[in-house]
């Protein structure tokens, strides 16, 4: 295999790479306009290496280091696109604020590119390198408004907190290679294979908490509301769905890959990070007044559903886990949407009292966070009951019937605050007109909305096959 | 005669689809006039889907016991979508939308703010009950099923009574927890069974201790749903804050998939657990037969009584259906639809005062036969067949499912027996009150009997309770061979 086609297999990661420095030049030359030509442009990159992504060749290159199958590849697919939705959606908003600076739309390529490599990662080094690349542009990305106190607050929580997980993983990952004596996950596995060393298993832990931290499963999850409230709302959320996604790939390509023969030792742990996920999400959810500290422990509870899906440990729990993430991270970004659309006398509108009566005032983005809300409940027949439904099944054919009982009931707990949101809007009193909602959020919230109840009807016979193809990629079977 | 169970179901969608045109491009005109528009939409669209009802009943071949009409569509993680009907199932389609035009009607005048709205929830609400009766997927089933709760909650919530906020999470939360526990049953027979599809796990056997837990979840889902006593508080909430027609279709319909439900899925999927739980439905039946009409005996509010009275009617549902016998299960069916056109009725009977006084409270009335001799013979009417005087539906029922349940457990039908007392105590007592005696209160001096309006909502159900009642074989007939069906199945399995 030549070089040149080595890299073909990495093509969209090389593209956004490349693109991410062209984009910088461009930025740099082209004030003092430049921020919304680098936007238009980032978006563009990021669609097209989603395009690259589903036809790059498939394969294992840089001795397993980097892999391209049919896992990465679904997963790509979604990771560009959504980024792209974050591109459009932060940049209307920051130039609506005056403050739009053209570094913006080129930290979320960087972070694409993070992105990529983690869905790709073939051994530790490229999982830890594509963590620290996807990190290192959200910390920034979260305190991106500077003279904001709260903003810079959940930047610098959240720069601590990663560091610290970041820590814990490298402390697994150097576990692992000592004791399983290489980084490549096929070879940890087949070393695994022979009978797993209670070092390998030791450091199983720490990089299972440290990729818990990534994804925001309890009881790792104290920095995620404290993030969600303070860096701005179009940020939060494209962290809500991309990151999410690639990190619960990433666990997933972890687990699967370098630890087939270890399903039992590692399912029970990720059952547990699954049902304290769940649970918490559920409760603490209850007593929150702030919409995006709200959505926070909701994406906490998601993150628990998509871990019940993957601690079924087979690639129909792959798979749950796959279309449940997909799901979600239209759902999320909707919802952020919605948020970045409302203002009322330019402020932003992020507690519940302020969606008072908002069915009168603006009907369109009302019915919008309406489904948003009943997909989160769980609800028929909208995208998040269909994204349950496969994770709970994967559960219950895998033998774990009561984790699927928890999970549902959990469900119905935080159906209560989503019930409140809906009733807020629907029963109440408007306290006042709220500005006119801008065109780019308004899309991508309708486009979000029509996706969670009729167009996922159809959309899932696609997603079906898709998604299932891609689980068989993992190690697992 | 392909599709036109598709049609059946989704044909309220086209009444919607025409209800947000007219809120995109009705500004035109004045609200009054879009109201005007959106009630008579409403309207023309719950009665073309009756008349496909009428149609589905008039095609349906009662002779067969198997699904008619099926459509088989296929989804995607092997689900499928799959209609069709039997004789248990098809007369609740025809229950539904006949019910459906008289809640619009009823709504004419008394709701009169955000009327699109409200039209959608209810022809939304349409569809996905028609839905529940008609899947034969059991994923499918639990989309409809679980579906309602939405528009539901809206309905109470935006156009209910006072404390209308409470009712509906009650209403939500009580009966969500419940299915979701149906859900976690569904996906585990589904991954037993390796099949979604009604007809196919009708026909699977499953293992006798497994049943036991699957008709607990089942259990759960559907006694809260019926209600049954001790989870039916939610029911007296919701009936009293829910606007009248929300009241007709929560009491007509919606409870019916309870009853529907144990008919379609506990009893022959689950025959042996069905059997072994038999004495703890009886004695919970009894229970809420004698507890809740003594409940009811004490109310002050007049729907508040109805709604208690509803769920001591279907306690005799419950007994019906686990008697496990031919007359039970037909008693149970006809006391479901007898049921579904007598509290409706009374609830549009307690709407009628209440948009014209704006209060329900029984102390306040008095005395209305001098005023309202009309509104007093039908609610007379409607009051005997609440009691279950021969010659109306609910005598049918009661007797029949008694008969039922007297050949299982001798002490249960003699228990429930003395329900049909107390009912009689219960509303006659109501009756008096409201009805007899001079006028004291001088704010009901001028109050005004029924309008057109009114009569022409009453007439189709005069006509339902009396038909039935004299004539109950229309209903038999068409029920008979599927019941055989199922009454066999269920001996030879559940013992």
């Amino acid at each position: 295999m030549s070089f040149l086609d080595t890299l073909s297999v990495a093509r969209p990661e090389v593209f956004l790479a490349l693109a991410s420095l062209v984009l910088l030049l461009v930025g740099a030359f082209a004030a003092p306009r430049g921020a919304t030509l680098v936007s238009w442009l980032a978006a563009g990159a990021l669609l097209f290496a989603a395009y690259l992504a589903a036809t790059a060749p498939m394969g294992a290159i840089f001795n397993g280091g980097f892999v391209g199958d049919a896992a990465s590849r679904f997963a790509k697919v979604g990771i560009y696109g959504m980024s792209a939705v974050g591109v459009i959606l932060g940049s209307g908003w920051l130039s609506r604020l005056k403050a739009h600076q053209f570094e913006f739309p080129v930290l979320i390529v960087i972070a694409a590119v993070g992105m990529g490599m983690m869905a790709s990662a073939g051994d530790l080094i490229s999982l830890y390198v594509g963590v620290e690349l996807q990190s290192l542009a959200l910390y920034v990305l979260a305190a991106f408004r500077r003279d904001d106190a709260k903003a810079s607050e959940a930047g610098l929580k959240y720069f601590v907190l990663g560091a610290l997980s970041s820590g814990l993983l490298l402390y697994g990952a150097s576990l692992i290679y000592g004791f399983a004596g290489s980084v490549r996950f096929t070879d940890i596995a087949a070393a695994a294979h022979a009978g797993v060393h209670n070092g390998v298993i030791f450091g199983l832990v720490f990089l299972i908490a440290g990729l818990g931290f990534k994804v925001s499963a309890a009881p790792f999850h104290m920095w995620t509301p404290d993030v969600y409230e303070g860096a701005p709302t179009p940020v939060v959320g494209f962290f809500g769905a991309a990151p999410k996604f690639a990190a619960m790939v990433l666990f997933a390509r972890a687990l699967g890959d370098a630890f087939p023969g270890a399903v039992d030792q590692w399912r029970s742990i990720i059952i547990i990070l699954a049902v304290a996920s769940m649970l918490l999400g559920a409760f603490a959810g209850l007593a929150q007044k702030n919409l995006k500290r709200l959505w926070a422990y909701s994406s906490i509870a998601n993150v628990g559903y998509a871990l019940v899906g993957l601690s079924a440990g087979s690639a129909e729990g792959y798979q749950s886990m796959l279309v449940f993430m997909v799901l979600y991270m239209v759902d999320v970004t909707g919802f952020f949407a919605c948020l970045t659309a409302l203002t009322r006398d330019g402020k932003p509108m992020e507690t519940l009292e302020d969606m008072a009566g908002l069915m009168r005032e603006r009907p369109g983005i009302a019915l919008a966070l309406t489904a948003f809300a009943i997909s989160a409940i769980g609800f028929p027949p909208f995208s998040g009951f269909i994204g349950k439904v496969f994770v709970f099944r994967a559960i219950i054919d895998a033998g774990y019937s009561w984790v699927a009982v928890v999970g549902l009931v959990s469900s119905v707990v935080s159906a209560f605050y989503y019930l409140r949101l809906i009733k807020v809007m629907w029963f109440d009193a408007t306290p006042g007109a709220t500005d006119a909602p801008p065109v780019d959020a308004r899309v991508i919230a309708y486009a979000a909305a029509l996706f969670t109840l009729p167009v996922v009807i159809l959309a899932m016979k696609g997603l079906d096959p898709l998604s299932k193809v891609a689980a068989a990629a993992f190690g697992l079977s | 005669m392909t599709g036109i169970l598709s049609l059946t179901i989704f044909s309220p969608l086209i009444g919607v689809a025409a209800l947000l045109v007219l809120s995109q491009f009705g500004g035109s005109r004045d609200a009054a006039g879009v109201n005007n528009a959106a009630r008579w939409i409403a309207l023309g669209t719950t009665l073309a889907t009756f008349a496909l009802s009428i149609l589905v009943v008039a095609k349906f071949n009662p002779h067969i016991a198997g699904f008619q009409f099926v459509e088989d569509v296929d989804w995607f993680g092997g689900w499928r979508y799959r209609m069709g009907v039997d004789g248990i199932s098809v007369l609740f389609v025809l229950l539904t939308a006949f019910l459906l035009p008289l809640c619009v009607v009823a709504s004419w005048n008394s709701i009169d703010k955000r009327v699109i709205e409200y039209m959608i929830a209810f022809l939304v609400l349409e569809a996905l009950v028609i839905g529940v009766f008609c899947a034969l997927d059991i994923i499918v089933f639990y989309v409809f099923f679980e579906g309602q709760l939405v528009p539901m909650f809206l309905i109470i919530g935006v156009w209910g009574g006072k404390n209308r906020v409470y009712a509906a999470f009650k209403f939500f939360l009580y009966t969500l927890l419940g299915s979701v526990l149906m859900l976690a049953a569904i996906l585990v027979m589904a991954g037993v069974a390796h099949t979604t599809s009604i007809p196919d796990l009708l026909n699977y056997h499953f293992d006798p201790k497994l049943q036991i837990w699957l008709w607990l979840a089942f259990f759960a889902s559907f006694a809260v749903k019926m209600p049954m006593w001790p989870v039916h508080t939610w029911l007296p909430d919701a009936h009293v804050e829910a606007p009248t027609a929300g009241s007709v279709i929560l009491a007509g319909i919606l409870l019916k998939m309870g009853g529907y439900g144990f008919l379609r899925f506990s009893l022959p999927m689950f025959p042996s657990a069905s059997h072994y739980f038999t004495p703890l439905v009886f004695t919970l039946s009894v229970i809420a037969v004698v507890y809740t009409s003594l409940v009811a005996f004490r109310q002050t509010d007049i729907k508040k009584l109805i709604a208690y009275s509803s769920i001591a009617h279907m306690g005799f549902v419950t007994m019906g259906i686990f008697s496990g016998n031919v007359q039970g299960e037909q008693g149970a069916i006809f006391q479901m639809l007898s049921h579904g056109v007598i509290s409706g009725a009374l609830f549009l009977c307690v709407g009628v005062v209440y948009d014209r006084m704006h209060t329900r409270e029984i102390a306040f009335y008095g005395g209305l036969t001098s005023r309202m001799p009309w509104y007093a013979a039908v609610f007379l009417l409607f009051t005997m067949g609440n009691i279950g005087l021969p010659g109306t539906s609910g005598f049918v029922g009661e007797v029949l499912t008694m008969t039922g349940a007297y050949q299982a457990s001798t002490w249960t039908a003699i228990v429930a027996a003395t329900g049909v007392i107390l009912s009689a105590t219960y509303a006659l007592t109501l009756y008096r009150r409201v009805m007899f005696g001079e006028i004291t209160n001088p704010k009901l001096a001028d109050i005004s009997d029924l309008n057109w309006r009114e009569i022409a909502v009453f007439t189709p159900l005069i006509i339902g309770a009396l038909v039935l009642g004299v004539q109950p074989g229309l209903i038999f007939d068409v029920t008979a061979v599927s019941v055989d069906h199922l009454v066999e199945a269920y001996k030879a399995f559940g013992g």
